[in-house]
């Protein structure tokens, strides 16, 4: 469990502090004149985007608490290490590819540059699609050599990770989806460039998940 | 791009009211309706399970009499009990409920930040409650596997419901967690981005202050149940050996081997000690308010509390093994563990002398929410204490099996917070609803309900003194069970019942009340938070009319020195109120 102990010690600690720095000095009781200027939102930032740094916040949760699980199981003696299919690498290029596309989209999207943002969200969308069919057939390689979730657990937690994973890049994909149909029925770059930048975040986030688990699949 | 914070921008907002019925009281993204939708389906699931802890008391407390009782049915009755009260019923009522109908109100913002997201997770709750229903209701029954459904017992033969049943369990699991994620995002954000102007976090009354901490410790603990209850489900169902070791079950030899049952138990209390805090956490806040309030004080030390708040919610992550002292863990973590658990009790104690200081002195108005909050810090104080004999290891290991446990933990996480959901309902009932309760009624419930959980409760810490072990279906003639604790045993049965009977009066006010009830003032109890002062009661569609309110002070402005009434409102500037508690003190 240090694993995720860590990662929810970094960010209890990241909260707590910088609620205390708002508490610290303040004595409520007395009446201060300056508060009423306070404008009500405490991060200078869109809801959305601070909606979605608490759902990165679970989603790291929810990651962190797998390969704590992954790194005990492993433990017991039954454990056979699995040798993962080369296919991963071309995913994991393909992968970052999207990333990259996506941040490009999203710089031309800030700018207003409408014409960039109807083929770059188009091609990241379509890497990333990619990158699932790519882990699909991954899936298959491992079946056709007889390398099935029940047979190790080694086994089982890649089917379960990578279906895990591909589970949120899915739900990426709604939300990409969403803006790319505004884009091809007229919309401007405007109207989704709020969108386009939440996903890019989402994307970069995703794919420091896949490095780090493929990471821990390869050297264990 | 500097960014506007939503009071600055009300102005640019239309308001369209919802004007069909189904878009105003069914597929509603009003937070107020989320909230009564929330609250209206914990509080029948909760009666369901109480109707289940009725029927395996009946069976503990005159073994041998009821037919319809067998051991099946009683491990399921106890199992779904737990889970659908701890879960179903208190996460839900006080995060959902309350959280959705009192952030918004108190920190003056016209609903959460995300209302079609925030409807969304209402409905996903329905889902779980009726996947939950169902696992009754499919062949095999549900599970009894105990609430905290345990591997390798939960899913091997022999324990009821080990087909559908603990499947279906697994399911709905994962569904509430995902209503729950939908919910508490829009709690975080709309505390965080929308509250209105001079509203600083300082100035926030304390049940939004206990329900942000618990919605963050939920966000982050309840992914450690969703990853437990995957990885369980997959060992069901397509015999995976994440937690099953190599066994024999029912004669002969499983497919599973190598698994860690501790494996689980640490995911599972991963989730399960921050849960406590989920539910403690907002019971704290709310209870603190209905102190000041009823008391006619400003809330002792309101700054320790908050900080009390944090610390219990940064410390609720790093005791949950001392629910494990008994699973064969290495002894240096019990150590640590028990270190922590005395640790936390620090912050929490805090808080009680805190709440007793408030009273201290104060014009105590004893109304039933009144009663109900000062009934919780008995209860909250005896279930607290036992807490500390069970955190110790050498106390835990002989007492672990046994009904002191029960006992425990029903004072502190059942009777506690549910007295507090009580006296909250009876407290925002004329907010809610625009008419008042009878306050007869409320007090019989009170009284009956208090005296009741204590005559149910606290022989249990005896007979667990004696030994009698939990999760026994019959006792049978045992040595430790000497004719006294049969007839304890008894009389508990007895409370029980009449407890959950008692439950009808609060059921029949709060309906009968809805019609027949004095219509109530907007502000019937002279507080000074936000929700009292909307310009209609119950409030409308957007809450605050056509202008947001602008706050000038903090929330516990009760019996100011020198001021006219006995209480400010928050919207008061300090121009309006010559005099003040800083009366005196140089700017």
């Amino acid at each position: 469990m240090y694993i995720t102990l860590i990662l929810l010690g970094v960010i209890m600690a990241t909260i707590i502090w910088w609620l205390l720095r708002q508490t610290l000095s303040v004595q409520p009781w007395v009446s201060q004149t300056a508060g009423d200027e306070v404008s009500g939102a405490s991060i200078d930032a869109n809801k959305k985007t601070v909606g979605l740094m608490a759902f990165l916040a679970v989603a790291a949760s929810v990651f962190a608490l797998f390969i704590s699980a992954y790194t005990i199981r492993m433990e017991e003696p039954d454990w056979r290490p699995l040798t993962e299919p080369t296919l991963l690498w071309a995913n994991t290029i393909v992968l970052i590819l999207a990333s990259i596309v996506y941040h490009w989209t999203r710089n031309a999207a800030i700018k207003g540059n409408d014409a960039r943002v109807k083929p770059g969200l188009t091609i990241a969308g379509a890497l990333t699609v990619l990158f699932l069919i790519g882990q699909v057939v991954a899936w298959q390689e491992l079946r056709a050599i007889g390398a099935y979730a029940a047979n190790n657990p080694a086994n089982g937690f890649f089917y379960l990770l990578t279906a895990v994973h591909g589970l949120h890049m899915l739900g990426g994909l709604w939300v990409w989806a969403r803006s790319t149909m505004k884009v091809w029925t007229g919309a401007g770059a405007d109207s989704v460039r709020l969108s386009i930048e939440l996903c890019t975040v989402y994307w970069h986030f995703l794919l420091l998940v896949w490095i780090v688990l493929f990471g821990m699949l390869l050297s264990t | 791009m500097a960014y506007v914070s939503f009071a600055d921008r009300d102005h640019e907002q239309e308001h369209h009211d919802p004007d069909t019925f189904i878009t105003k009281y069914v597929y509603s993204q009003d937070h107020k309706v989320i909230a009564i939708q929330y609250g209206g389906l914990a509080i029948f699931i909760g009666l369901v399970g109480m109707l289940l802890s009725s029927m395996f008391r009946l069976q503990l407390g005159f073994p041998e009499t009821f037919d319809f009782i067998n051991p099946e049915n009683y491990y399921q009755f106890v199992s779904t009990h737990g889970m659908i009260m701890v879960v179903y019923l208190l996460t839900a009522l006080f995060l959902g409920g309350f959280g959705n109908y009192l952030i918004p109100l108190q920190v003056g913002s016209r609903d959460m930040v995300f209302p079609f997201m925030n409807m969304l997770s209402v409905w996903v709750y329905a889902l779980s409650v009726l996947i939950l229903i169902a696992s009754f209701f499919v062949p095999g029954g549900a599970t009894g596997a105990g609430w905290t459904l345990y591997p390798p017992q939960s899913i091997s033969p022999g324990t009821p419901g080990t087909d559908l049943g603990i499947v279906l369990m697994l399911v709905s699991l994962a569904v509430f967690i995902v209503a729950f994620t939908m919910g508490g995002l829009n709690y975080v954000t709309t505390v965080l981005q929308a509250r209105c102007k001079g509203m600083t976090l300082m100035r926030m009354p304390l049940s939004v202050w206990g329900i942000f901490m618990a919605t963050i410790l939920g966000l982050l603990a309840f992914p450690a149940l969703l990853v437990s209850a995957i990885m369980l489900l997959l060992d069901k169902l397509i015999g995976t050996s994440f937690f099953m070791p190599a066994m024999m079950a029912a004669g002969e030899v499983t497919e599973y081997g190598g698994g860690s049952p501790v494996l689980f138990q640490h995911l599972f209390w991963f989730f399960g000690h921050p849960e406590v805090y989920i539910v403690a956490l907002p019971a704290f806040g709310i209870v603190s308010d209905l102190l000041s309030v009823h008391a006619r004080k400003n809330i002792f030390s309101y700054r320790m509390m908050v900080w009390a708040i944090l610390a219990i919610g940064g410390l609720s992550f790093i005791v949950w093994a001392h629910h494990m002292y008994v699973s064969g863990m290495n002894p240096y973590f019990g150590f640590f563990f028990a270190t922590t658990t005395l640790i936390i009790a620090v912050p929490t104690a805090l808080k009680v002398y805190n709440w007793v200081l408030t009273l201290w002195q104060g014009n105590i108005h004893l109304r039933t929410p009144m009663l109900f909050a000062i009934g919780f810090i008995f209860t909250f104080t005896h279930g607290g204490l036992t807490g500390l004999f069970l955190g110790n290891v050498t106390l835990d290991l002989p007492l672990s099996d046994t009904y002191f446990v029960v006992a425990h933990f029903h004072m502190v996480m059942g009777v506690s917070p549910v007295l507090v959901v009580f006296g909250a309902i009876y407290h925002w009932y004329p907010k809610m609803t625009g008419r008042m309760y009878n306050e007869t009624l409320g007090k019989w419930h009170f009284w009956l309900t208090f005296l009741g959980t204590y005559s149910l409760y606290l022989p249990m810490h005896y007979i667990g003194f004696l030994g009698v072990p939990r999760r026994y279906y019959a006792m049978g003639n045992t040595d430790f069970m000497p004719e006294s604790a049969v007839t304890l045993n008894a009389s508990m049965t007895i409370s029980a019942l009449i407890i959950a009977a008692t439950q009808v009066i609060f059921l029949y006010n709060i309906f009968v009340s809805l019609k027949k009830g004095e219509i109530a003032d907007g502000n019937p109890w002279k507080a000074t938070s936000l929700e009292w002062l909307t310009p209609d009661t119950p409030p409308k569609h957007g809450n605050w009319g056509h202008e947001l309110p602008v706050v000038h002070r903090w929330a516990y402005d009760y019996a100011v020195p020198g001021a006219e009434d006995d209480y400010t409102p928050q919207t008061v500037p300090a121009s309006e109120v010559s005099v003040g508690r800083d009366h005196g003190i140089d700017h």
